[in-house]
């Protein structure tokens, strides 16, 4: 017999009358709950916070939040970002983008901003499918997989997003699974502290369409899938590249200090005005 | 902060169009630029260069037109004026989210110094192959203010009102400059600032209020981290701004006041210039640059005691087609001849309005890319009032 209900703790930061959208088990709910759960930690004001978010399953995680939201056009989160942090430097700028979003169509952006340490935290959630155009090829898709549309397998290589973020010269850059909550949590906190670009890059599960493909849809076996592909940078280095190339490399690898592009702006101002009145 | 008139002085003042349009901006309150390189439209951007960070502003140079415009959008739900700048093929590229500031209701001003197209074409000289574009660029049902300048001062002035009609009605304004005006010089008088009238949008007042989207008469625009937790999207969505992509109900109520909220108020938005209106059985109409070419030839024209009138189109969208059918209801206008740099753009909505009641012909210049010769112009009013 229940004796008594709980409220979830985290329910406050949920806005009211939203269906929640996603497929049964879908890793969104998983990275939802995360960032919710750092932004708890870090006791940060959801007022002071704008999520803005790209087209894909991804896109609909801030629908969720109960705080300012711009879900934007496909691939362009970023971009549509960099205005709002230069337009108001004191907020928190959050992008949810997928890995067809923020690595393919909107792949140049997430050069530019990673280059330009402008002040956005960029959380990608990458399932390695389209999954809401029905499980096509994505640029993260493993070689020689069967998708909706590489029905005799791909022949392309995936996309490395956290080397091609590190070498852009972004501030922060980590990934981790929806198995590993706890280093994700820790990792949004800190990407969400850090002066520049921070880049979390989160490998999801999709039950649905990328499930289909490797025949094997039950949510909780896939993020059991996940934890075994992973392997940790340091543990990575040890091991052959041809094995490598099978796993997914979770860690933190950049930490970097950087001066943010805003703050940048803010000095080039300052300079510009002292000349003015010399 | 009357920091602006340390930069902007009035006085009179030679300049080239593009620097208008920058002063143009900073005068109506423009404190976020972001702009591609282009041609022919890089002063604009030169010169938002300079100015903006003297004044607290934001200039940027982003990777493509399509971050310069979603940028603009983003700057503009933090509360600032925000404007870009481009040319043709940057201008395409910034259509899909021109699509998104309709669909949002986010006020920016999108400035398209047009040159020769299709594709590359020819960067540094005139066309108006972009009119239908400025219309219907952006895929989906919808309606957008555009307006022509056709000298430096114009520019200057358009600007202004651009970013007004813009405030006022939530609602992208594309500035339709060319190749001609942007880089001619001109002299051009600038006003006591404290004359110029400056619009700023209707914020929310009450903490309480969530109705922030589809009201014909302009809902409030809520700034981003200003508590009021605004769920804003380019899909389909409600007066609160809640998505649904289900119900086409809902498709049909959106389309309905994004057009509304523009066409309730039109005649507050479209406005024309006439001269020499009396008597006329024959009136030029044009637009931008060939305007001048026009209003030249009118003069000649009348000098040799031709009754021929002049129409210039400042506002081409939404197109004043009611201040079009008054001119000739007095009964003498015979015909009326749409002068484009195109293939006919304009002229196809003139001949909609006018069409029963005169005779709508066209006159593209000798040479595409070039402005009409008046001498041209007059050759042909003399053979069709022949």
């Amino acid at each position: 017999m229940i004796s008594k209900v709980y409220e979830h703790p985290l329910i406050k930061y949920l806005r009211k009358g939203i269906r929640q959208p996603f497929c049964s088990g879908c890793g969104n709910g998983i990275i939802a709950q995360c960032i919710l759960r750092a932004i708890n930690d870090l006791k940060v004001d959801m007022k002071k916070i704008v999520f803005v978010s790209g087209i894909g399953c991804s896109g609909w995680i801030p629908t969720l939040f109960n705080a300012d939201t711009l879900h934007t056009t496909h691939g362009r989160p970023i971009a549509f970002a960099t205005g709002v942090k230069l337009g108001n430097p004191e907020l928190k700028v959050v992008v949810l983008t997928g890995d067809g979003d923020g690595a393919a169509i909107g792949g140049n952006h997430l050069i530019h901003a990673a280059r330009r340490n402008i002040e956005i935290l960029t959380i990608l959630v990458n399932n390695r499918i389209y999954g809401m155009t029905g499980g096509q090829v994505a640029p993260t898709t493993p070689h020689g997989m069967k998708t909706t549309t590489t029905p005799y397998g791909n022949i392309e290589c995936p996309f490395d997003l956290c080397k091609l973020v590190e070498a852009a010269g972004a501030a922060y850059v980590a990934r981790w699974t929806t198995f590993h909550v706890k280093q994700l949590i820790s990792s949004i906190k800190k990407g969400f502290l850090k002066e520049g670009f921070s880049f979390i890059e989160i490998v999801s599960q999709c039950p649905i369409q990328y499930g289909k493909y490797i025949d094997l849809q039950e949510p909780a076996k896939l993020l059991l899938m996940l934890k075994d592909l992973s392997i940790n940078k340091d543990k990575a280095k040890t091991i052959n590249e041809k094995e490598l190339k099978e796993k997914i490399i979770i860690g933190e690898f950049v930490d970097r200090e950087v001066i943010g592009f805003s703050k940048a702006y803010e000095q080039l101002i300052i300079k510009v005005r002292e000349k003015r009145n010399e | 902060m009357n920091e602006i008139s340390e930069i902007i002085k009035p006085g009179n003042y030679l300049m080239m169009g593009n620097e208008a349009c920058a002063l143009g901006a900073i005068i109506a309150g423009c404190r976020f630029f972001a702009f591609y390189p282009i041609t022919p439209a890089n002063e604009i951007a030169e010169y938002m260069s300079i100015y903006l960070p003297k004044i607290g502003g934001i200039y940027i140079q982003m990777e493509d037109e399509i971050s310069s415009i979603a940028s603009v959008i983003g700057a503009s739900w933090t509360g600032l004026k925000a404007m870009t700048a481009t040319s043709g093929p940057g201008f395409t590229l910034m259509q899909e989210n021109i699509g998104h500031a309709i669909m949002t209701e986010t006020p920016c001003v999108i400035v398209d110094v047009q040159r020769c197209g299709p594709s590359t074409g020819t960067p540094a000289l005139p066309m108006q192959g972009d009119v239908y574009q400025a219309r219907r660029g952006s895929h989906g049902e919808y309606e957008i203010i555009a307006l022509a300048p056709s000298s430096v001062k114009d520019t200057l002035l358009l600007t202004i009102e651009a970013f007004n009609l813009s405030e006022k009605y939530r609602v992208p304004v594309i500035i339709l400059s060319d190749a001609l005006i942007g880089h001619m010089m001109e002299n051009v008088e600038i006003p006591d600032l404290s004359s110029i009238k400056i619009i700023n949008r209707k914020k929310p007042s009450k903490l309480d209020e969530s109705q922030f989207f589809l009201s014909e008469d302009i809902s409030p625009m809520p700034t981003l981290g200003s508590g009021y937790k605004v769920h804003i999207t380019g899909s389909t969505h409600d007066e609160k701004g809640i998505r649904n992509v289900y119900d086409p109900i809902y498709v049909d109520n959106l389309v309905h006041k994004i057009y509304a909220k523009i066409h309730k108020h039109i005649d507050d938005i479209v406005k024309i210039e006439t001269r020499y209106l009396d008597n006329s059985k024959v009136l030029l109409l044009s637009y931008g640059s060939v305007a001048r070419s026009a209003l030249h030839a009118v003069k000649l024209a009348r000098k040799e005691g031709l009754k021929v009138g002049y129409v210039k189109l400042i506002t081409l969208w939404p197109f004043p087609e009611k201040l079009i059918s008054n001119m000739i209801n007095n009964g003498e206008v015979e015909k009326i001849i749409v002068l484009e740099n195109n293939m006919g753009q304009i002229v196809n909505e003139v001949k909609r309005v006018l069409h029963k009641d005169i005779e709508v012909k066209f006159l593209p210049p000798e040479v595409l890319g070039t402005i009409h010769d008046p001498m041209y112009i007059l050759e042909n009013l003399k053979k069709n009032m022949g």
